[in-house]
């Protein structure tokens, strides 16, 4: 049987996305990790480490929550995937943990991160400190000071954070002075990349590590009488929790739907474009140079989005589409004030598109929300925001 | 084999080879500077066109890159200048593949050869990924140069020897440009590209003064010089300036090289 998200060619490319556009510095370390990942992902050894690791100390499974009073108000049935509910309060730690774990097998004694908001790089602080590797961060300097906290965080479990000064001085640019750094150090260091972006292997290998949120829904939802949802909906920055859940589903008749940031929307106002070692769709201006996504989420301010979700775009399995500041603002407050549960701002995004689309999809249709983070980590931000517009 | 292959064989037979490099559209009189580096000897010129995410770049280039795109400078409009510019020495142009990409391939390629561009670096561009490039760039005599590094492997070594035009970009150290001063790992690298064929090899990355460049030459047949010209343009220093630091680098150079 083929499956619509399998393997990538072995040079990495799904359809015409993906890819290994690296500096060739760079390129034995991506096809050891690529050599390491593939002997990793068949020793069943791995795997139940990997497993046994987020479910002792990730919190795994995750639960399927169905949302009642949510469901109510939009006339659907809503499920919601507990990512919120996961070790340091989003889907990351099922990545960091698998990266984490293949980088004790590469013989490396460190890692570096990139992170945008802080949760990629609290996250892999974490995997880190629980694997007892040192673990540096980049982080844009405009992002430590919207998420002091994240950086004191980070602190605390051990990971050193350098602010990032280059370009834009958020996440693009904290990405490449990673990919900088992980130059000098490849002996000793893996680049523990947060989404399924980058080159070869890391979208296939983020997703496959990130699988294990589709992989449970699809039984949970089964024991909750649900054989296949009609909807997988989920936030998209580089794409790595919407990836995560919609491999549980490709190859069902559910229809796929990635929520962009309305200010970062690659596959809606993007070309095609090679950025941070993958060819994807690339916000860009008119000359070929990478512009600035704008967006109250940080996780989301990405210019870029996985190579995968570029190719279920262009063949149409997946959808791609996107959710304004506001009416994100107001899904956080819905959703925390029906259900108790108060979301990441990325997460709101796609319940921002659901509420915009709930008149339009039949009624009755089951939808499975990605719950992919928390809002803890916004709450401060949220806070400003809706003064501001009150 | 391009133009420019044939052009640094030739050269090989004379000299080592003095590349300085300097970003495009960094001042108003750029092409200035390029003109004062053929004055001071300089054999090939290295013309960087900015890109808002220079993975491969340190402190120095990154900062230029970012004064050249607030000053609006473009792939075409560099190209205008130096078609308008008669340097007498070969152009390689550096930059990064979406720059190419975004315009098309062909497209690109064209607009470099039209501009008389002899060759191109792309550091980001993988020789797995290459192959169309290099397809666009040979049907119009633009050479691709590619880089060995020192994490590279001797079967990659081969097959990059074998695939790059005009030089081979020989790293000297695991590193981007700018951050570090010295030959590095030079001479194993160059060694390595040796065993692999007699193409021209040039050493780049942490050369900043006219001893490393003699140092590096000793093994290499070229040098390519960057930050360190690039930090002086960005301090102000003018282009008579820079001619009597690149003659320097010349002069050193010559004088430590073994006898032809």
């Amino acid at each position: 049987m083929s499956h619509v998200m399998g393997s990538p060619d072995t040079g990495g490319h799904f359809g015409d996305f993906g890819g290994r556009y690296v500096p060739e510095a760079l390129m034995p370390a991506c096809l050891e990790v690529e050599a390491v990942f593939r002997e990793a992902w068949s020793d069943p050894e791995f795997v139940t480490e990997f497993r046994e690791t987020l479910r002792l100390f990730g919190g795994r499974p995750t639960p399927v929550t169905p949302l009642e009073r949510l469901s109510e108000h939009l006339g659907l049935r809503v499920f919601a995937k507990r990512e919120d509910l996961a070790h340091t309060g989003s889907h990351k730690i099922n990545n960091v943990v698998g990266q984490a774990l293949l980088t004790r097998r590469m013989g490396k004694r460190r890692v570096i991160a990139e992170t945008g908001a802080g949760q990629h790089g609290v996250a892999t602080a974490t995997a880190a400190a629980r694997l007892g590797l040192d673990c540096t961060v980049f982080m844009g300097e405009l992002d430590t000071q919207r998420q002091a906290l994240n950086v004191f965080r980070m602190e605390l479990l051990g990971a050193r954070v350098v602010p990032v000064t280059s370009g834009s001085r958020t996440l693009k640019d904290a990405v490449n002075e990673a990919m900088r750094e992980w130059v000098t150090c490849v002996d000793d260091t893996h680049y523990c990349l947060g989404s399924v972006m980058g080159p070869h292997p890391f979208p296939w290998m983020v997703r496959e590590f990130q699988s294990i949120i589709g992989a449970e829904a699809a039984e949970q939802l089964r024991a909750l009488g649900v054989d296949e949802p009609d909807l997988v909906v989920a936030c998209v920055g580089g794409g790595s929790n919407a990836a995560g859940i919609f491999a549980g589903f490709a190859d069902s008749r559910a229809d796929l739907v990635g929520v962009e940031a309305a200010g970062g929307s690659a596959v809606g106002s993007g070309v095609p474009g090679v950025l941070h070692g993958m060819r994807s769709m690339i916000l860009q201006d008119d000359h070929g140079q990478v512009e600035e996504a704008e967006s109250i989420s940080a996780g989301l301010d990405y210019p870029g989005i996985g190579p995968e979700h570029a190719y279920l775009a262009s063949i149409g399995r997946a959808r791609y589409t996107r959710a304004a500041d506001d009416e994100v603002l107001d899904a956080l407050r819905l959703l925390s004030r029906l259900e108790g549960i108060i979301p990441a701002l990325e997460t709101a995004h796609a319940i921002a598109w659901l509420v915009r689309e709930a008149a339009s999809i039949p009624r009755g249709s089951t939808v499975l929300l990605n719950l992919s983070g928390r809002g803890d980590k916004d709450v401060a931000q949220v806070r400003t925001l809706l003064e501001e517009r009150a | 084999m391009t133009r420019l292959d044939r052009e640094l064989r030739d050269l090989r037979d004379r000299r080592r080879a003095l590349v300085p490099y300097f970003m495009a559209g960094l001042t108003p009189n750029w092409t200035q500077y390029l003109d004062a580096a053929v004055q001071g000897g300089a054999d090939v010129l290295e013309v960087g066109v900015p890109f808002s995410d220079p993975m491969m770049d340190g402190p120095v280039i990154q900062a230029a890159g970012v004064r050249a795109l607030e000053r609006g400078v473009t792939l075409e409009g560099v190209l205008d200048e130096l078609a308008r510019t008669d340097l007498g020495v070969p152009v390689v142009v550096m930059t990064y593949f979406n720059v190419m990409h975004y315009r098309g391939l062909e497209r690109a390629a064209g607009l470099l050869a039209s501009a008389g561009v002899a060759g191109v670096i792309l550091p980001d561009l993988s020789l797995e990924e290459s192959a169309p490039w290099r397809r666009a760039a040979g049907a119009r005599d633009l050479a691709t140069i590619l880089m060995v590094a020192p994490s590279t492997p001797p079967d990659r070594v081969a097959r990059i020897v074998a695939t790059s035009q005009g030089f081979v970009y020989a790293a000297a150290r695991m590193a981007v440009t700018g951050r570090a001063s010295g030959d590095g790992e030079a001479a194993r690298v160059v060694a390595g590209i040796r065993e692999h064929g007699d193409v021209p090899v040039y050493v780049g990355i942490g050369i900043s003064d006219p001893d490393q460049a003699r140092h590096a030459t000793r093994d290499a047949d070229g040098v390519i010089v960057g930050s360190a010209l690039v930090q002086r343009v960005l301090d102000g220093e003018s282009p008579a300036e820079l001619e009597t630091l690149i003659s320097r680098f010349r002069r050193t150079i010559d004088e430590g090289a073994p006898e032809a």
